[in-house]
């Protein structure tokens, strides 16, 4: 076993989801699997070789530092699913 | 012959002529969705009084002489890419009600080309699938074959495309999402050299994956397209600088003295029989073309699969953290906190195959993992982008199959995400490294099914890719056919 459930049920609590006993179970047997797909890739000697991180060579992008149009406020808040004045509003963080 | 059944450069040329209107065109494309469309399911949202306003906009333009590369031509968008003041779901319930305040750039272009837009396409969730399985609208169908999967995560704007519900389409091609449903759906596909089109607006899936491409019914078509598409966004920071040559010039020429590779490692067991046959016929019919096809070594290929699937999903986790229910889409009600809303809103609100992927992302990128898994996959892409270059050195282009096998039965694969994963097996090295790719139409199965052939070039090498496409069109002379719906 790559994964417990236990793990899986971490690695949910991580993702910010919920998952049900039955997904949890799913999930682990999946994960399991695709994981040992994935172990494939230690048949590789890969020691030295740099990550590639881009897939074309790209550097910093620079743009003058002008006040270009922005969406502003309103159309900011305008898909938010609770929102009052200029805020999001949020079910309470803390008691 | 009806409109709907023309390519952009046919009907372009009716509408200088004056021989058809903007508002014919476009009544004709609405009139063929209103007799397939129940059937095929191609579109999440259609957009018909919009585009009966953009239609007639367009024929004020034309009587005034101003005709512009895609005036009048009514175009799909995929749902992933955002429409100002129009929803935009992404598949997925969690954005089932989001209205984007602004238009992805391709969409302004295609806009400013003159183009209409028909509606939105359906699509798998976020673009994770390799089926439309996953669309939280419900599937779309092949017109080919009303059983099947018309190929993903694109199926929608692909199978628009071959049930003559628009006259061109664009979609997203992260690891195969556009070439593979071209294939499955026998039209053609193109995805651009990484950076060669603006992802602004496009709602990330794997952000060093991810590139907008358009469908089409001919290569000449998708050299339009890409004439509009194609170009440097300031407001995307990967976009590249590159000059865009008119890729209309590369259609027609001949691919005399061209050496194309065929990687040996691409023909596997598991191919099916039709599939592998066609490709034969199709390399013999390029070296009477004048090509000199040439047997390649891309070591790597066994990898792709493996690589793809850490990279993908360790981005994605981290570009749909931002579906948490604060800013937009669905909000879970009837919540103890906030910690609480963002796990009930994530968990209402994605699919099952979006679920696994952020869980295999957020392992591979956890505490302890990061190395065995994004690091060792990193490095191995790199491994595979290198393969590129060498075979580069030897050969114009590549040429492989697109899929293994022809489009699918709806269900047959759900269950088993390994097995879905591989119908994407000759598409993801494409994106590992950055190159453009093509699948262009080469036969039927004795079913009836299309089966598609991919080109590969070099990074910004999308004219060649034009050039030998078209050749192979022009000479293959691959029976038209329609699908029966």
């Amino acid at each position: 076993m790559k994964i417990s459930s236990r793990e899986v049920e971490y690695v949910a609590n991580l993702a910010r989801l919920e998952v049900t006993e039955a997904e949890k179970e799913k999930f682990t047997a999946q994960l399991n699997d695709i994981l040992l797909y994935i172990d494939k890739l230690n048949e590789l000697d890969t020691k030295g070789v740099e990550p590639m991180s881009h897939a074309i060579s790209v550097t910093n992008a620079f743009r003058e530092d002008k006040i270009l149009d922005s969406i502003g406020t309103e159309n900011s808040l305008a898909n938010a699913p609770d929102a009052r004045g200029e805020f999001f509003r949020v079910p309470k963080v803390i008691d | 012959m009806e409109l709907h059944q023309l390519t952009i450069h046919e009907l372009q040329e009716k509408i200088k002529s004056g021989d058809v209107s903007a508002t014919q065109i476009t009544q004709s494309v609405f009139s063929r969705i209103d007799t397939v469309e129940e059937r095929v399911h191609a579109y999440i949202r259609l957009l018909k009084e919009e585009a009966m306003a953009a239609a007639a906009k367009a024929d004020e333009s034309i009587k005034k002489g101003d005709i512009k590369p895609l005036t009048g031509i009514p175009i799909a968008l995929k749902d992933i890419v955002c429409t100002k003041g129009i929803t935009t779901t992404c598949g997925s319930h969690i954005l089932h009600n989001f209205v984007p305040p602004y238009n992805a750039t391709a969409v302004e272009k295609l806009r400013a080309a003159g183009a209409v837009f028909v509606g939105k396409t359906n699509m798998d969730e976020f673009a994770m699938g390799s089926s439309t399985e996953t669309s939280y609208f419900g599937p779309t169908r092949n017109p080919w074959d009303l059983e099947r999967i018309p190929g993903g995560s694109s199926g929608g704007s692909a199978a628009a495309v071959a049930a003559e519900e628009c006259i061109a389409s664009i979609g997203s091609d992260t690891g195969g999402s556009i070439r593979q449903p071209a294939a499955l759906c026998g039209i053609v596909g193109m995805k651009p050299t990484y950076g060669r089109v603006s992802r602004f607006g496009l709602i990330a899936f794997a952000s060093s994956l991810d590139q907008i491409g358009p469908f089409t019914k001919d290569v000449e078509d998708c050299a339009i397209m890409m004439n509009v598409l194609a170009g440097y966004d300031p407001k995307e920071s990967t976009s590249v600088s590159a000059e865009v040559p008119d890729y209309r010039q590369f259609a027609g020429r001949d691919i005399k003295g061209w050496k194309i590779g065929i990687p040996k490692e691409y023909f596997i067991e598991g191919i099916d029989t039709e599939v592998n046959a066609a490709i034969k016929k199709a390399i013999a019919v390029i070296e009477q073309s004048g090509g000199q096809c040439v047997e390649i070594s891309l070591p790597h290929t066994q990898y792709c699969l493996a690589v793809y699937y850490i990279i993908a999903p360790a981005e994605a986790c981290s570009n749909l953290a931002r579906y948490d229910g604060v800013r937009y889409g669905l909000r879970a009600t009837d919540v103890r906190d906030l910690l609480d809303m963002y796990k009930k809103t994530r968990m209402q609100g994605f699919g099952a195959e979006v679920k696994r992927r952020i869980m295999i992302g957020t392992y591979a990128l956890s505490a302890g993992y990061y190395d065995a898994y994004y690091k060792k996959a990193s490095q191995v892409r790199a491994l595979i982008k290198r393969d590129f270059e060498e075979a580069f050195k030897n050969c114009d282009v590549i040429l492989t199959p697109t899929t293994p096998t022809p489009a699918f039965k709806i269900g047959e694969k759900t269950d088993d995400p390994l097995q879905m994963y591989l119908s994407d097996i000759f598409t993801i090295s494409t994106n590992l490294a950055g190159i453009p790719g093509i699948s262009v139409p080469c036969g039927f199965t004795s079913g009836g099914l299309p089966i598609g052939m991919q080109f590969l070039a070099s990074h910004f090498e999308e004219g060649k890719l034009i050039q030998i496409a078209s050749a192979y069109e022009k000479n293959a002379k691959i029976e038209k056919r329609r699908p029966k719906l």
